[in-house]
């Protein structure tokens, strides 16, 4: 049994030292989605249609792409950054917690990689 | 106090709506009939119902976005001005998503 107080334990490990980081993070992605999500609805309302050819020439305008991939990580990274409070707020087990938070963080990755991959596609077959 | 769990409904609400931008992405490059499978998909009755429940969500959290983002600045945070800026987001929000897809039909 240790003499030492709880206070006495902790004192000198120091904080997680990610508190800012995550909560910054949210911040300037939520500014970015600001501006890419506006160019995102314009873009949607500018195309003529949703059909193959209409959406595979406007992917295919380099600057285009370029948008559509910055779009799909910065809404990949805010959208990783909000679930991750939601589980750690509502899911208490610490092995479901863990484990949710992996599926989430491999869940986020699959799809940015998916969406830029795709958009680099069709970049190149246009 | 309505809007804080709406704010994170909507933000999760999204996050399941990455999946379908990306699938949306992933189809289109995978060719054209992919492509026109997945648009048959989504033009159907919920499909459609999905995507305007997303875009509701897009200019609602974008909208309660900026409210927080202000908040971070110190500003707004009395229940005066809390009160009238929800009903500011949630009459934007309403608008903006009736107007999108007034000038997408």
């Amino acid at each position: 049994m240790s003499l030492k107080t709880p206070l006495g334990r902790v004192l000198g490990l120091g904080s997680a030292k990610e508190g800012t980081d995550h909560w910054w993070g949210q911040r300037v992605s939520a500014v970015a989605m600001i501006i890419l999500g506006s160019w995102f609805v314009y873009s949607l309302l500018r195309l003529d249609s949703l059909t193959y050819l209409d959406v595979i020439r406007f992917i295919g305008v380099p600057l285009n792409g370029v948008l559509l991939s910055l779009l799909s990580i910065t809404l990949a990274y805010h959208s990783y950054l909000g679930v991750q409070v939601v589980i750690e707020d509502y899911v208490h087990a610490p092995g479901t917690k863990v484990v949710s938070l992996l599926l989430s963080r491999f869940a986020h990755v699959f799809v940015a990689i998916a969406s830029v991959y795709a958009t680099l596609v069709i970049g190149i077959g246009s | 106090m309505v809007l804080s769990i709406l704010h994170r409904a909507t933000g999760v609400a999204m996050s399941i709506g990455l999946v379908v931008l990306a699938a949306w992405l992933m189809q289109a490059a995978a060719g054209p009939e992919a492509y026109l499978r997945f648009t048959a998909t989504m033009s159907g009755f919920i499909g459609k119902l999905l995507l305007a429940g997303w875009s509701f969500a897009f200019f609602f959290h974008a909208a309660n976005g900026v409210r927080h983002l202000a908040w971070d600045t110190g500003r707004g945070f009395d229940k005066r001005h809390a009160d009238r800026s929800a009903w500011i987001v949630v009459g934007f929000a309403a608008l903006a998503t009736v107007a999108f897809w007034w000038a997408a039909t």
